[in-house]
């Protein structure tokens, strides 16, 4: 015991030391949240721009739509007529509205143009179409003579409320909420996999070709190293990622104080709508956090939490045993890659099987990838969220741990004989046999 | 005195080759045991055995006449052919890391390395790292790390390679007085010349099997010839030639005359002895050189390997 925490201690600190893994746990966080500063303050700049419009309107009848935004000014130069406001224009607005004069709604409506310097931005374009089109629709029903107020009173938003039928209410935003849940825990398992999975045969490879390997068997059993080699460089990961969670918290907590609140949640577009929208758009959005956070505490957080650490170290060993055992058949990097394909293919498999699983959470697929203990850990923490039957969870667990021990049997084999081996390439039937030693 | 290390019929296969096949030995306490073979004999296998690197398939290894152990590796100091340390670890941090391997405290290895790295002149490298030293640096570094722990067997295969001439004295005198201070040392090596050097006793591994063991002057004694070099001076060197081939077996091909002494290599039947063939030389002329012909290291490996064919 005491060998195998003084191997593990040596591996975290190779690793940590590493100066690739101080630049990528530092940089990586500073970067993710320059970027993310960055895109806000371009908005928010964005937004500070105003804009101002001419516009002739010869018909004397769309006057109320043009009222001043936070970020768009209207001047009316309707007295000029078109030509000398398109001449004024260009000197000092950003564009010219035109609406000709005719005594069919239909006809001004096809007939109002936009002259300006550069194409204009299409949001602001559509902005004011959509002003134009709901002030024209109002002018159609006066000239019905019907009460523009009592249409509007018919005006009715539907929004269906979902149930399942032990009488929880869930929503559209629940499920892109279990989307994100499972989703991103899949991904973080496999990303963890991947990098350190190679960090560890890369580790292996290193020990090889510097022929220190057999100075250390000689002391210590070839498992041990593997293992201890296996969660050296799981730590250093789990590291790596408390370091980039506190970071990216930290620094976003830095970057909200600096920016105010408001531009980050998505602030900037709304100064381009009118204020009632504004209004309409924050009631929505309260209660739709309000349902957000009942369905966050409605998801199965505990087993969620559990069965993403079983899987996360089931998941991870598995991997981890395998790129182990690939480094030590080989003798550099270049030579792994006939042996990385059948690896990473389960991988793959699980993440795009992970696409349809959020589609259908308890279809044929998604149960059979979660229950195949290669694919189990991302595809099964997917399915998660969206409940799952106990007894699957049991299954697919019970799968996993048969596998583990297998496959830790079985690379722990070729790691004792691989890394003994120099000089050849060795082929699959080799590996074969070397299971047999 | 008893032995330190006894191997007892241990075989060993890979698949379809066997490695060794039913091999015993046994090395005395406070000697230095030559273990010799041409490549592919299984030398290497039989040393990963004793170091528990790799199991035998049959047979029993007694460390100090106990059954090997998995705590006995403390007990045994191994410098392997294929060698090396971490490149991008610093000097220091790795030979405490293998020390503590090999079972050291944190502090006592602290302390062993220290008179180590002192008396090999290199305290100043601890903080460096390996790849900013020259391969014979590395070396120095490594022999340290494999005696740190001070085991009652020390192995070494092919020590003496990556060293230049002087070094490779040092780390032979070293092994000496590791000798002297009463570990017993396992030395697997091609160089014949410090087999002769250094060797007490000797086993001969040809294809998986032991073929020769024991003493090296003892085996030296079984493989001579029954041959002397005598050198002659006479005014007839013909004349005395033909009178010696008459009555003894001459090596021809060894003849050779320098200024006016006749060097001859002469073979004795069984019945001859030594005492013969000087009284009936002093009688034809004056001599002035009398040896017997004992083989060397690389003789005896060369014929044993040769007959084991």
């Amino acid at each position: 015991m005491g060998k195998l925490k003084l191997i593990i201690k040596r591996e975290f600190f190779a690793k940590v030391k590493n100066k690739s893994f101080i630049i990528m746990t530092i940089l990586s966080p500073l970067l993710m949240v320059g970027f993310f500063s960055l895109i806000v303050f371009l908005n928010v700049k964005n937004s500070e721009e105003v804009r101002t419009i001419a516009y002739v309107d010869d018909s004397q009848l769309l006057d109320s739509v043009f009222t001043n935004t936070a970020s768009t000014k209207y001047v009316n130069l309707t007295a000029l007529g078109i030509d000398e406001a398109r001449k004024q224009a260009k000197k000092s607005y950003y564009g010219v509205l035109y609406i000709p004069k005719n005594d069919s709604l239909n006809a001004i409506s096809k007939g109002i143009s936009f002259y300006s310097e550069d194409a204009p931005s299409l949001s602001l374009l559509g902005d004011i179409e959509n002003k134009l089109e709901k002030k024209i629709r109002d002018l159609k029903i006066e000239q019905l003579n019907f009460d523009v107020a009592k249409i509007k009173a018919t005006e009715t938003t539907v929004d269906i409320i979902t149930e399942n039928f032990s009488g929880e209410k869930s929503s559209k935003i629940g499920s892109i909420l279990r989307m994100f849940a499972g989703g991103g825990f899949g991904y973080l398992i496999f990303m963890f996999i991947i990098i350190y999975g190679t960090s560890v045969m890369r580790s292996v490879i290193e020990e090889k070709t510097s022929r220190i390997i057999e100075v250390i068997i000689s002391s210590v059993k070839p498992f041990q190293l593997m293992l201890g080699k296996i969660l050296g460089n799981a730590l250093a990961g789990i590291l790596q990622f408390v370091v980039w969670m506190i970071s990216a918290g930290l620094l976003l907590f830095i970057v909200t104080s600096l920016f105010g609140p408001e531009a980050t949640s998505s602030g900037s577009a709304m100064g381009q709508m009118n204020p009632e929208m504004v209004q309409q758009m924050q009631q929505s959005s309260a209660t739709d956090l309000q349902v957000a956070l009942a369905e966050i505490k409605n998801l199965p957080i505990l087993t969620m939490f559990f069965s993403f650490i079983f899987y996360f170290l089931g998941g991870y060993l598995i991997y981890s045993s395998i790129y182990a055992a690939i480094g030590a058949a080989v003798d550099s990097e270049t030579d792994t890659q006939q042996f990385m394909m059948p690896v990473l293919i389960p991988l793959m498999i699980a993440i795009y099987v992970g696409f349809s699983v959020i589609e259908n959470p308890h279809g044929p697929i998604a149960l059979g990838f979660s229950l195949f203990p290669l694919t189990s850990p991302i595809v099964m923490l997917m399915r998660i969220p969206f409940g799952v039957p106990w007894w699957q969870i049991a299954l697919s667990m019970a799968l996993l741990l048969v596998t583990f021990v297998g496959i830790v049997w079985f690379a722990a084999k070729i790691y004792r004989v691989g890394i003994l081996m120099y000089g050849k390439k060795p082929s699959y039937k080799e590996l074969y046999k070397w299971l047999k030693y | 005195m008893g032995n330190i290390l006894t191997v007892e019929n241990v075989c060993k296969t890979y698949g379809n080759f066997t490695a060794l096949n039913n091999v015993s030995i046994s090395v005395p306490k406070g000697s230095v045991f030559g273990l010799l073979g041409p490549n592919g004999a299984g030398k290497t296998s039989l040393i990963r055995i004793i170091n528990q690197i790799t199991l035998p398939d049959s047979g029993t290894i007694l460390l100090d006449g106990e059954v090997l152990q998995p705590h006995h590796v403390h007990q045994i100091g191994y410098l392997p052919e294929e060698r090396g340390l971490y490149k991008s670890m610093k000097v220091g941090e790795q030979a405490l890391y293998l020390a503590q391997l090999k079972g050291l405290s944190e502090a006592e290895a602290k302390k062993k390395l220290k008179y180590w790295f002192e008396k090999f002149g290199i305290s100043d490298w601890w903080n460096k790292k390996i790849q900013e030293l020259s391969k014979g640096m590395a070396q120095k570094v490594q022999f340290i790390v494999t005696v740190l722990h001070s085991p009652k067997l020390l192995i070494f295969d092919e020590p003496f390679s990556g060293f230049d001439p002087i070094n490779a004295n040092l780390i032979k005198d070293e092994i000496l007085k590791l000798r002297d201070e009463g570990a017993s040392i396992i030395f697997s090596t091609h160089r014949m010349e410090s087999v002769e050097e250094l060797c007490d006793y000797i086993a001969l591994i040809n294809k998986s099997n032991k073929i020769i063991d024991g003493k090296l002057h003892e085996i030296k004694q079984q493989f001579k010839t029954n041959e002397f070099e005598v050198g002659l001076v006479s005014n007839s060197k013909v004349n005395l030639l033909n009178e010696i081939s008459s009555q003894f077996t001459v090596n021809l091909n060894k003849e050779i005359t320098i200024d006016n002494e006749l060097r001859l290599v002469i073979g004795l039947k069984d019945n001859e002895t030594s005492t013969d063939l000087i009284q009936f030389l002093n009688d034809k002329a004056q001599i002035n050189h009398f040896t017997e012909i004992i083989p060397s290291a690389n003789d005896i490996f060369l014929k044993a390997v040769a007959n084991n064919g």
